[in-house]
């Protein structure tokens, strides 16, 4: 399928309004002549700033599962839970459907999305071809499950807040807890700066 | 989508306002992976640095303990976790692995001990109860050694005190363990002052080494002239008062215990050192017993039963306890087939001479083995004798009596080496039969029958002479027939006169030999009588003719 793409045909539609420009003549930056966005061909800096904010991910998601998400102190002693060691402990103690939810969401979830991510960045830069329609798809999930991954996030902050009775028994959210809503929050920035058209525009280059 | 298409009329299309770039927008994104590195860098950091050591303690059972469960507390301060369990390859011990918080680091040396609390009910108390819900978890007792160390093996059970607990370990010896255990309390003046901490078999088996703590302040009252006893069970005793019924607390009695203190006229000593070894005794009375010093051992040979008379029992000079009988057995002389019960014992030349140091005039206690002996042959020379004498009448139980017979037969002490054999009397009640014995001997040897012989030969002659008499005075009758009728007549007269002088019923002379003869025959049944009466109750020559 061939087309004529808006960058081909050197226009500008920004993404406020939808109003169509022609592209100013000497100046690098533009904006709306209606509604005053900035307007750009391609996400600005696309690459580099999805890279950064996934290599901060990458970084992140080490800690947010190694250190304790909850610390659970009871009468009879106090518990420190990572992510793993509760789907773990769910799945020894038979639960293993909330086991499952728990590791898709908390584990799976985040990792499959960095490497995704990075998965796309790095078939961006090389300028391939390859499954385009695919690797827009997996774009677009990641994008609508990215915000799930959050869960862990509520549940632990809601345990926080409900549970306090004291020396009976109270949760405290870990510094893991942190790290992996900055992870979360990180992929989702990260997911939005990437601009999917970027797949495309090999094809324009190559016909071009 | 939705719309249709339109004819794209791109002439009309506005041109963009031209906007300056801002330079420094692209690059502002890196802060957020750099701040997460540096984020990351810090966390990573600060948990290598904050993790501890990974150590290993080995356990006798794995009852209650849980990977990543357990945990390792000082002070009910959780400063580690145990986050592997497994068996020993040869499957003996539980050896679980626990990574510890990272100022738990000095703990780690030569001589820190772990073990696991559990639940436990004693005599002495209850600990532990927390545990009951929570599962066990390990504890420490830091050591003060200087090399490090990181396997460990768990104590079996909780020692009775910890390090930090200020006061003093002393050593006990003892023969038999008694009825104390571990945690038993050590008191001082009923006091509880410190625990038995631990308690072990000698090697050899010959005796029990007994490891007892004694808490500050109360440590400095050890010292090293300080007894240790048995103050377990009740101590009845009767005495001039009445019953005394003794204890040192009513748990004692239930777990036993130790006391200790310092005899009333030991002099004051500076405190005990640590771990110092004292002997444990077995009664109060035996730990305030004056320290003998000097010990001479003498040998008593009794002739007579020795029944009654236990190893212990007192050598006593005049009612004063100056020795101990530590054996008694019985032998006999093949050749003359006697037997003797030589009685060994102790005694402790030392309480002789305080005494006669009090009086005055003092005489040094040999010190020589030979000095010795010159000492004891003196006092045999000078009349010691030994006697076995009933203490108590009620339960039979002998003592020795040691005292001075100047009367006594004179024996020749003639020993050269210990024992030394000290002459033997007889005792008191035996003195008595011996004498009875002689009493009866000595009337065996009278000779009755003799003395009835005599008797019946006094008789015969007196009737001799009545019948000679009779005879002449016959014959004078026959004889003077011829004779003148006056003379007859005279003489008739006369024999007359001398007929009714002698041979009338009422005649003098035959009144008095008829008297004599019956004192005779009188005097003859007395001794017979006497006879019979000493064959039957000899002992009435003692204590007089008893009633039929």
């Amino acid at each position: 399928m061939t087309a004529t793409t808006a960058v081909e045909a050197g226009l500008l539609a920004c993404h406020a309004c939808g109003l169509i420009h022609r592209p100013p003549a000497a100046a690098h930056g533009a904006v709306c002549a209606r509604c005053g966005s900035s307007l750009h061909f391609r996400k600005p800096d696309s690459l580099s700033r999805t890279w950064a904010l996934l290599i901060a991910s990458w970084v992140l998601i080490v800690p947010a599962n190694v250190l304790p998400v909850m610390k659970t102190g009871s009468l009879f002693g106090s518990e420190k839970d990572t992510i793993f060691s509760g789907v773990v402990y769910l799945w020894t103690s038979g639960s293993w459907p909330l086991a499952l939810i728990l590791f898709t969401a908390s584990i799976a979830v985040p990792f499959g999305k960095l490497a995704a991510l990075t998965f796309l960045l790095v078939s961006v830069q090389q300028g391939s071809a390859w499954a385009r329609r695919e690797r827009t798809r997996l774009y677009r999930v990641l994008e609508f499950v990215g915000r799930w991954s959050m869960i862990d996030i509520y549940v632990a902050a809601m345990l926080t807040a409900l549970v306090q009775f004291g020396s009976l028994m109270n949760i405290q959210a870990g510094s893991g807890a942190i790290a992996f809503g900055t992870v979360v929050v990180l992929t989702m920035f990260a997911a939005e700066s990437f601009d999917p058209r970027l797949i495309w525009d090999p094809v324009e280059k190559k016909r071009g | 989508m939705a719309d249709a298409p339109r004819e794209p009329r791109l002439p009309e299309l506005p041109e963009a306002v031209a906007a300056p770039q801002r330079r420094w927008a692209p690059q502002l994104i890196w802060i957020i992976p750099i701040v997460a590195v540096l984020a990351g860098a810090w966390l990573a950091v600060k948990t290598i640095l904050e993790s501890g050591p990974t150590i290993t303690i080995s356990v006798k059972t794995g009852e209650g303990l849980e990977a990543g469960k357990t945990k390792i507390k000082y002070k009910d301060i959780e400063i580690g976790l145990i986050n592997d369990i497994h068996l020993t390859s040869d499957r003996k011990r539980v050896v679980a692995t626990a990574q510890l918080d990272k100022d738990a680091e000095p703990f780690l040396v030569e001589d820190t001990r772990f073990w696991a609390v559990r639940p436990q009910v004693t005599a002495a108390g209850v600990s532990g109860l927390g545990t009951l819900l929570s599962g066990p978890y390990i504890t420490v007792d830091p050591g003060h050694a200087k090399q490090k160390r990181r396997e460990f093996v768990a104590l079996d059970v909780a020692p009775i005190v910890t390090r930090e607990e200020p006061g003093r370990t002393f050593v006990l010896r003892a023969g038999d363990l008694g009825s104390h255990d571990v945690g038993v309390p050590v008191y001082f003046r009923r006091l509880p002052v410190g625990e038995i901490v631990s308690r072990e078999l000698d090697k050899g088996g010959t005796g029990v080494t007994i490891k007892i703590f004694v808490r500050a302040p109360y440590d400095q009252y050890v010292t090293a002239n300080t007894r240790f006893w048995n103050a377990s069970g009740i101590d009845v005793s009767l005495g001039a008062t009445g019953v005394r019924l003794e204890t040192e607390s009513i748990v004692s009695i239930l777990i036993g215990g130790l006391a200790f203190q310092a005899r009333p006229d030991a002099e004051v000593a500076p405190p005990a050192e640590e771990n110092h070894v004292f002997h444990l005794f077995r009664t109060r009375e035996e730990a305030m017993k004056r320290p003998d010093v000097a010990v001479v051992h003498v040998v008593f040979e009794f002739k007579e039963s020795v029944r009654g008379l236990s190893e212990g029992a007192p050598v006593e000079f005049r009612g004063v306890t100056i020795g101990e009988v530590i054996r008694v057995r019985t032998e006999f002389d093949p050749r003359t087939f006697t037997f003797a019960q030589p009685v060994e014992a102790y005694l402790y030349p030392e309480r002789l001479r305080a005494r006669s140091r009090d009086a005055g005039a003092g005489l040094p206690t040999p010190e020589t083995p030979e000095g010795i002996r010159k000492r004891v042959q003196i006092f045999v020379e000078h009349g010691m004798r030994a006697q076995l004498r009933t203490g108590n009448l009620l339960t039979g139980q002998k003592f020795v009596a040691v005292d001075l017979f100047p009367r006594a037969p004179k024996v020749k002490a003639g020993f050269s080496k210990p024992p030394f054999e000290i002459p033997t009397l007889p005792g008191a009640l035996e003195d008595i039969e011996e004498t009875v014995a002689g009493i009866l001997k000595k009337l065996e040897k009278v000779q009755y029958e003799q003395i009835g012989a005599d008797l019946r030969k006094v008789t015969v002659t007196l009737d001799e002479v009545l019948k000679s008499v009779d005879r002449l005075v016959q014959r004078i009758d026959a004889e003077l027939v011829g004779e003148t009728r006056s003379t007859l007549q005279a003489a008739r007269a006369a024999i007359e006169r001398a007929d009714r002088g002698l041979l009338a019923p009422d005649a003098s002379l035959q009144e008095d030999v008829r008297e004599t003869l019956r004192e005779i025959a009188r005097a003859a049944d007395a001794l017979r009588s006497l006879a019979d009466l000493l064959e039957r109750q000899p002992e009435s020559l003692i204590r007089g003719k008893q009633a039929e």
